[in-house]
């Protein structure tokens, strides 16, 4: 889990330091606090998988000399066919239109959307370990 | 339905395979999770695209093929520039990466049984299909189809200077592809840091998957930003929010830094994806394992990094940006380049070549990129830009690099399509392919240097024949034709593996990387059986056992680091054992 930390960490630690020489140098705002968003969006996730992995047992994913044994058993549960996405999609896309041609859109785009909503909540119940 | 997806344990003893007892035709397609199902999907679309905006082309060259041309309107000529721009980069080159070979090929790389979150994928596809057609939408509006060009700069993106429809549906189109883009980021880092097989640590991974991960997170970083832009620009547009008009107090040139601050990085999102291929496939094809497998890791991090701070370098004729800070950044994206470059000529070096298909488009992938970024380096110098800034030159520049990446797509989509369907594609026509769009994509492009140079601008309908632009435009036309003719022979060749099938068997090329384990296609949940994985190509270990097993547990790491910066010490280190057995031995591991 550690190399997957630094990676995220690595982003974060450029983008303070790009940010910071930037923000002395120009003073100018858009870029400086779009670079600092960058900063946060490496340190977080970073920081998080490094506090994980200081707590965690090494995984067999991690561990050059692991067997295919030690990863034996169940990998994790898998949705089958499911038709929520495309009702789903297929609602942002009506909600999308509604920006562009008005509200007799957004009534059809709403109805799909929160169907699918309730229909993936309720599968994933019948489902199990989703 | 949940499917419990077990970890197969032995290569020897394969178990029944399981069907998945979904539904099949058209319900498949609407309904699948898998992330197969998905990938091939994501192709097709693409490509579609891809043709589409081909043929937008087509017409551009055809009316400036001539000095004052009427075959198209201002307005239509317009519409085509920005339809073919934003099909190519929003709807095909990047979609046809990360959502199409990516998702297919990444979790069958890392021996996973799927993607991490499958129903958010199939989200992914359906937002993108639903966007492009919303995009496409345009057309049939009354007020035509976008025409900003694919930047939609502020002001002329505003409520007064291009009202209608069209202008809002390739909004909105764009903020649904942009959710799309980072479910599937999302998607792909954390399939990576959570589904590999064991044994397959990070620094075993192929560079392909290597590139998607990084590919990932710079959609995380770049693709919000664009997004919230566009929702601004929509407010801006229908609610009066004047964010980026000077009348209420806003900023026009802030769309810009929103813009390029995802524009930037979405070059490498294109990018990074075709330089993993690039670099599988070299490999396969020398016979040999990659040369300066950690630098290439290094310098595909640091080219992200860099990539997200030289938004400006857009922007240098604005005169409100930091030039020396954008033009040191800027030069900086060729050190990391350069390396990759030196690396695979380092693979190739010495390695037995074959010069099949795939192997042809990487080798013309290295030609066309490098004349696409040396003449971005130039364009990176703000005395250079300030010349050349919105001529043909800058559009010959982004060309030959996005040409790059179609011929890096080739590679891809030639080197796995027997994996993908089970069957070869025709070599015979795959070179024909190959020699017309390389030479093709030399008649379009390089004379548009020398026609910016000349001062032609970029996005002009017309020229008149005083100019002295005629000849040059006539060869870049004949060029594009070629290009045509090109595609015209790859979707043949699509058509006839379809009609008159070559049986492709489980690993065609004697690949190295773990999707050449599963069968072609690769059954439901991708395994049944998998190779141990004791180094970065587990197929070959398995395949070659003969082949001598080199143990550099204790090779010192230093020389593979200062690579990343510098690149001669990784040559003497790796060459000196490398080149004594030619073929096949193994690559210093963990």
């Amino acid at each position: 889990m550690k190399n997957e930390a630094y990676v995220f960490l690595f982003v974060g630690i450029f983008f303070g330091l790009a940010g910071l020489v930037y923000w002395l140098w120009s003073h100018e705002d858009a870029g400086s606090v779009m670079l600092l968003g960058t900063f946060l969006l490496g340190c977080v996730p970073g920081s998080y998988y490094l506090w994980w992995s200081r707590r965690m047992p090494k995984r067999p994913e991690d561990n050059p000399d692991a067997t295919l044994e030690d990863g034996a058993g169940v990998v994790g549960a898998f949705p089958g066919s499911s038709i929520w996405p495309f009702v789903l999609g297929l609602g942002a896309t009506f909600v999308a239109a509604a920006l562009v041609f008005g509200a007799w859109t957004l009534g059809v785009g709403l109805f799909l959307a929160v169907s699918a909503l309730v229909g993936v909540v309720y599968e994933s119940r019948r489902g199990g370990l989703v | 339905m949940t499917v419990l997806a077990e970890r197969p344990v032995s290569f020897a003893e394969a178990p029944e395979p399981h069907h998945e007892h979904g539904p099949s035709g058209f319900l498949k397609w609407v309904t699948s999770t898998d992330h197969k199902v998905i990938g091939k999907n994501y192709t097709v679309t693409a490509v579609i695209f891809f043709l589409l905006a081909g043929a937008m082309a087509m017409l551009i060259r055809a009316q400036l093929a001539n000095p004052d041309s009427t075959l198209l309107s201002q307005h239509t000529y317009n519409e085509m520039f920005t339809m073919h721009g934003s099909l190519m980069i929003y709807l095909f080159v990047g979609p046809v990466a990360f959502g199409g070979l990516a998702n297919y090929i990444v979790p069958l790389q890392i021996g996973a049984p799927d993607m991490a979150f499958p129903r958010l994928n199939a989200l992914s596809y359906w937002l993108y299909l639903g966007g492009g057609l919303l995009m496409m939408t345009g057309f049939l509006t009354t007020g035509s189809a976008a025409d900003f060009g694919w930047v939609a700069y502020a002001p002329l993106s505003n409520s007064i200077n291009t009202p209608g429809a069209g202008p809002d549906l390739w909004i909105v189109a764009l903020i649904l592809t942009g959710f799309s883009a980072i479910f599937t980021g999302v998607n792909l880092v954390s399939t990576i840091y959570y589904l590999r097989a064991p044994g397959m640590t990070m620094f075993r991974m192929p560079i392909f998957t290597w590139n998607m991960l990084v590919t990932g997170i710079l959609i995380l970083i770049a693709f919000p930003v664009f997004t919230s832009a566009l929702v601004f620009l929509w407010c801006d547009r229908h609610l009066g929010a004047h964010i980026f008009e000077v009348q209420g107090g806003g900023v026009p040139v802030l769309w810009q830094d929103l813009f390029w601050f995802f524009g930037h990085p979405e070059v490498y999102i294109l990018a990074l994806p075709f330089f993993g291929i690039v670099t599988d496939v070299i490999a396969v094809f020398s016979r040999k394992p990659i040369f300066g497998y950690r630098g290439m890791v290094f310098a595909t991090i640091s080219i992200a990094a860099l990539s997200t701070s030289v938004w400006a370098h857009h922007m240098f004729t604005t005169g409100v940006v930091l030039l020396p800070f954008f033009s040191l950044m800027s030069y900086l994206i060729a050190v990391p380049t350069g390396i990759k470059f030196f690396n695979w000529i380092g693979t190739m070096w010495r390695g037995s070549v074959k010069f099949d298909t795939p192997m042809l488009f990487c080798i013309g992938f290295l030609g066309t990129f490098l004349v696409g970024g040396v003449s971005g380096i130039l364009l990176a110098s703000p005395p250079i830009d300030f010349a050349t800034h919105d001529t043909y030159f800058v559009v010959a520049h982004f060309h030959s690099v996005v040409m790059a990446l179609v011929m890096g797509a080739f590679a891809g989509f030639f080197y796995w399509y027997p994996k993908m369907t089970g069957r070869m594609l025709r070599e015979g026509l795959g070179k024909a392919t190959f020699w017309l769009m390389f030479i093709g994509t030399n008649v379009t492009f390089d004379p548009q240097y020398l026609l910016g140079l000349k001062g032609m601008p970029r996005r002009i309908a017309e020229y008149a024949a005083s100019d002295g632009y005629t000849t040059l435009n006539r060869i870049s036309s004949v060029g594009a034709a070629i290009i045509f003719i090109s595609v015209a022979i790859f979707v043949v060749n699509v058509v006839v593996s379809w009609w008159n099938p070559i049986p492709a068997g489980d690993n065609p090329w004697d690949a190295a990387t773990l999707e050449w384990a599963t069968t072609s296609p690769p059954p439901h949940h991708n395994f049944l059986k998998i190779p141990p994985i004791r180094s970065r190509r587990p197929v070959w270990d398995y395949n070659h056992p003969e082949d001598r097993i080199l143990d550099h547990a204790h090779k010192p790491r230093l020389g593979e680091l200062v690579a990343a910066g510098g690149g001669t010490a990784v040559l003497l280190d790796e060459i000196g054992f490398d080149g004594e057995d030619g073929a096949g031995s193994r690559e210093p591991d963990r």
